[in-house]
Parts: C-alpha cells; sequence; structure tokens
C-alpha cells in the first residue's frame, strides 16, 4: 500500500484491441475501498471487456491496472484471484453437473496448502481438512440463504438461485474485490430489489469492496457510488447517482440523441 | 478354468488403465487417442528391469508407472500449455502414441517389432486384483482432494475454474501424469502375465478401446468405466463361439449404449449412490 487514500484498485489508460477494433480505449478509474462502484453503459460500450482484463482472461493492449499497489496487467487468472479479486459473469458460470456444495468447496479447496501423498492415501489430516471445509462451505452457504440446496445439482437450481451460488462461489476464494457482471440481468423488479439488499448485505459481511456491470438503473441509482458511465471504450462520465441522472452527455448517450445534439449537449 | 481366470485377470488389468483414463477424459475432460503409448511405457519399462536386470516384480512395476508418469510429461508439457483445446490434444497424443510406436519397433532394447518373449510370469489373480483395489481407492481420494476437485471443475467450465483459484495448465498436467500412471501399472502387470509383449499391441485400436470404455461406462463415474471394462473384454471371449460375429456384437453393444445411455452406463454418478439413496441419505451433504 503507497497511501491510505489510494484506490484498491486504480487503471490507467486502459486498451484492448481485438483485431481492428479498439472495445476499450485508454480508460482509466479508480475503485476505493470499501464501495460499491457501478459501471453503466449502452450495450457495446467495453464494460464486461474490463472486467475480463482486470480478471485475466484478456491481456491488455496497453496500460496498466494497480491493486492494491501491485500491477497484474498480464497476470493469469487465478494468480489474480489469489491476490483477492473474485468475479461473476454475465452469463452464468457454474460447475453445473456437481452440487451447491461442491462448487462453493472447490475455491476453498484450492486455497488450502496439503499433502499430495496425503491426500491420495487419505490419512486422517486429510480427511479432516476435508470434512472441516465441508463445514466451511456450508457455513458459507447458510450466509447466502442456500443452505437447503447444498446437495442439489447446480443447474437444477431456479435462475435466482444460480446467481447467488455463483456470488457464494466467488465469496469462497475470499476476495478484497468482488465483480459483478449484470447480476440482475433477468430478474424482476422485486428480485432486483431483494439482490440490492443482498449486495449490501454482502460487503458488509465478507467486508468485499464491489465493482459491478448493471442494466437496471434502479439497482445501480440505489446502492452504487460512485458510478462510471461507459461509452465506446472510454470514460464518459463518473459521479454520484445524483449527477449522473443529471448529466447530460449520459442521458445523451443512452437516448440516443442526434449528432447535432450531442454537439450541443457537449457544448 | 484356466482360460477363465485368464479372461478375468486381463480384465482386471485393463480395467486399471481405463480408470486412469476416466480421470483424465471422464473427470478432467480431455480426450486421448494415445494412452496406449503410455501402458507401452510401463510394459516395456518393468519387462526391461526384470528380464535384463533381474529387478524384483514389484520395483519393476512402480519402474513402469513412474516411467510412464515421466513420458506423460514429454506430450504434457508442450501440447497443454498451448492451451490447445481439448480437441486438439487428442490428435496430438494421437500422433504422440503411434510415433512412440514406431521409435519401439526401431529400438535395440525392445528387441523391435519382434517382441520381447520369454518374460517372467509374474502377474497373478490376487495381485491384480490388490493393484485394482488400491488403484480405485486412491482415484477416489483423488477426486475428493483439491486436485480432483480443480480436474471436475475444468471439465465443468475452464474459465470459471480458473476464476475459482484452479491452476489451468497444472491440473490438466497433473491429471494426465495420474492417468498415465495408471496406464503404466497396468502395462506392467499386462507384460509379466501375457510374458510376451510387441508395439503391434498398444496401437490406436488399443488407445480407442480405452476411450470407448470410458465414454459408455460413462464421463465422471468411477464405477462405469469399470463395468464397461470389463464387459467389453469378457464379452467377447464369451462369445467366441458364435466366431467372426462376436467382433459384431461388441460393436453393437457399443451403439446400442450410445443410442440408449448417450451419458454413458453410470452417466455421471456412481454405483455406490444407487444404495445410498435407497437408505435416503445424499452424498455430500451430511454433517
Amino acid at each position: 500500500m503507497t497511501a491510505a487514500q489510494s484506490p484498491l484498485l486504480s487503471v490507467e489508460g486502459l486498451t484492448k484491441n481485438f483485431g481492428g477494433i479498439r472495445a476499450v480505449d485508454s480508460f482509466s478509474f479508480g475503485v476505493g475501498e470499501g464501495s460499491i462502484t457501478g459501471i453503466i453503459g449502452p450495450n457495446g460500450a467495453g464494460k464486461t471487456t474490463v472486467f475480463n482484463l482486470v480478471t485475466g482472461i484478456y491481456r491488455p493492449t496497453a496500460g496498466t491496472m494497480l491493486f492494491r499497489g501491485e500491477e497484474i496487467g498480464g497476470d493469469r487468472p487465478d494468480s489474480i484471484v489469489r491476490k483477492g479479486i473474485a468475479r461473476t459473469f454475465q452469463n452464468i458460470r457454474l460447475f453445473n453437473r456437481r452440487s451447491c456444495l461442491e462448487n462453493v468447496l472447490t475455491p476453498l479447496l484450492q486455497r488450502e496448502k496439503c499433502s499430495f501423498t496425503g491426500a491420495m492415501l487419505g490419512t486422517p489430516g486429510a480427511r479432516k481438512m476435508e470434512k472441516d471445509l465441508c463445514d466451511k462451505a456450508l457455513d458459507l452457504l447458510s450466509d447466502m440463504g442456500l443452505k437447503k440446496y447444498a446437495s442439489y445439482q447446480a443447474n437444477t437450481l431456479p435462475y435466482g438461485l444460480q446467481r447467488k451460488l455463483e456470488i457464494s462461489r466467488a465469496l469462497a476464494t475470499d476476495p478484497t474485490l468482488l465483480l459483478l457482471d449484470e447480476p440482475a440481468a433477468g430478474m424482476n423488479p422485486e428480485e432486483t430489489r431483494s439482490l440490492a439488499n443482498l449486495i449490501a448485505e454482502v460487503r458488509e459481511k465478507f467486508r468485499v469492496t464491489i465493482l459491478l456491470i448493471e442494466h437496471h438503473m434502479d439497482l445501480v441509482m440505489n446502492i452504487c457510488s460512485p458510478i462510471i458511465v461507459m461509452n465506446f471504450g472510454t470514460l464518459l462520465a463518473r459521479g454520484t447517482p445524483d449527477e449522473i441522472r443529471g448529466n447530460p452527455k449520459v442521458v445523451a448517450a443512452y437516448l440516443g440523441k442526434g449528432k447535432k445534439e450531442n454537439e450541443r449537449a457537449e457544448g | 478354468m484356466d482360460y477363465i481366470l485368464s479372461i478375468v485377470v486381463l480384465a482386471g488389468i485393463n480395467m486399471i488403465a481405463v480408470l486412469g483414463l476416466s480421470i483424465f477424459t471422464g473427470f478432467t475432460g480431455l480426450f486421448s487417442f494415445g494412452h496406449a503409448a503410455f501402458v507401452a511405457v510401463g510394459a516395456y519399462t518393468s519387462a526391461i528391469l526384470t528380464y535384463y536386470y533381474s529387478i524384483p516384480f514389484p520395483l519393476a512395476l512402480i519402474a513402469g508407472a513412474a516411467a510412464a508418469g515421466l513420458v506423460s510429461l514429454v506430450i504434457g508439457i508442450p501440447t497443454l500449455r498451448a492451451k490447445l483445446r481439448s480437441d486438439y490434444f487428442a490428435i496430438a497424443i494421437l500422433g504422440f502414441g503411434e510415433a512412440f510406436r514406431v521409435i519401439l519397433e526401431n529400438l535395440e532394447i525392445t528387441n523391435g517389432a519382434r517382441g520381447l518373449p520369454g518374460i517372467d510370469n509374474f502377474t497373478t489373480l490376487p495381485i491384480v486384483v490388490v493393484c485394482l483395489a488400491g488403484s480405485v481407492l486412491i482415484a477416489r481420494n483423488f477426486l475428493r482432494s483439491r486436485w480432483g476437485a480443480a480436474c471436475i471443475a475444468i471439465r465443468e467450465d475452464p474459465i470459471a475454474a480458473e476464476m475459482a483459484g484452479v491452476r489451468l495448465f497444472q491440473t490438466r498436467l497433473l491429471s494426465l501424469a495420474v492417468s498415465a500412471v495408471y496406464c503404466g501399472l497396468s502395462g506392467g502387470l499386462l507384460a509379466h502375465f501375457l510374458s510376451f509383449i510387441q508395439p503391434v499391441m498398444f496401437t490406436l485400436l488399443q488407445s480407442t478401446q480405452l476411450l470407448a470404455a470410458v465414454i459408455a461406462g460413462g464421463m465422471g463415474s468411477i464405477s462405469g468405466p469399470l463395468i464397461a471394462s470389463f464387459v467389453f473384454i469378457a464379452l467377447p471371449e464369451a462369445l467366441r463361439v458364435a466366431q467372426m460375429w462376436r467382433l459384431v456384437a461388441y460393436g453393437l453393444l457399443l451403439v446400442l449404449i450410445m443410442v440408449y445411455r448417450p451419458q454413458g452406463l453410470m452417466g455421471y454418478s456412481e454405483l455406490s449412490s444407487f444404495f445410498r439413496k435407497k437408505t435416503g441419505v445424499q452424498g455430500g451433504q451430511k454433517q
């Protein structure tokens, strides 16, 4: 840590080209520790690409990404996870044919240092560790209200619970920063409200900083501050919900004003 | 009686190799058309050790299994590091398996294409049973462990697995090495049962039969491939009276399984889970 006020994640001049297409264009932003930061923007603005860059799924073409003051650009996804960044996916990615318990247990097991021969021979020590981790996984599931589904196969859960399970699995990696990619996608207003509560709860209980992409404006306006607006791979605006709501550039980007009106809004 | 005994022994030996491939294909989700090469490494290493150097049989078996594991790294490190998709890997290892057989045919110590005759007849039914039981136990422990969970996570979704902290390359390589060790052990037992080995016994056909047993038995099951492997060895023998038609029956059986049980005999579950369900206890959730 360089300074107390330096952000948990700070991204400078992030750029990603796919062939001739520049999906993210010298994009800079920071995520303050303990915040719930929202990223919004029209479809194709490059929001998910930013997530894929931060989590190491893509390699950035240019730019720096500092997490707790340490450069993470070019690291493999699993080592970024170990440094404390976890995520969920826009189209849910669970270990479908495994139980809910096993979905949460897998990341817990990966964090553990254990002896290979001990595990292969099934020594009492290895058995005990497995049991302790199972208990830990069950605790996490009950924190998320999924305990009674522990033995259900993941893809048999209803959609909303699959989202919850995916968040639980991300939390099992013990993250400092949790990235949620459209957590409310496909949810009705009521489910969205309870998700907003859940996200706020998760931040308190697990002491994580949250960065989320979302299209449900009521969710974003209610729980996110600050909000970052992206358009065409660049930063369009950044501010509190009220500032964003009143920003003519943001309104123009969303409602798709004509070119003239855009210029007028900027001028 | 000797005839039936020998079929049971052969089936047991084959089951060990199938078990290994099941870890790699069934649980890690990578296909292989070259695992017969690892059986060959185990067979030749252990046979050469007992034949030329009079090394004790158990030591030779271990050496054969270890050699197979090491050879698997030779093909695994370049191909799995390149993040080749699983179908590309299947082709790469196919080439490796065939190339390896050609090498065996041209080495002096393997006696070339003529093969090694007169290997001591050390493999008995009790030895095979002990090896098979140990293999099943270790496979079960492996799949429960951190590394097995990582393998299954990769099979289910490689990207999600990485985001759960799984090291993609290391885990795939480990899975390959473990499966190769199983195949090597199976090869060592085979050489000392048949007392004669030659390169032509370890071709693409053998690799394919191992894979067929895993797929027909159920990807993601230990017991399914074991049952399939036994049936595939025993059925052609039981039908020997039908002469040439027995191979048709073998093919028909494969087709029928794939049509009526595309997920394999056992799908993703184990034989033991049926007994558990009857008593109302579900696996994994009991505290």
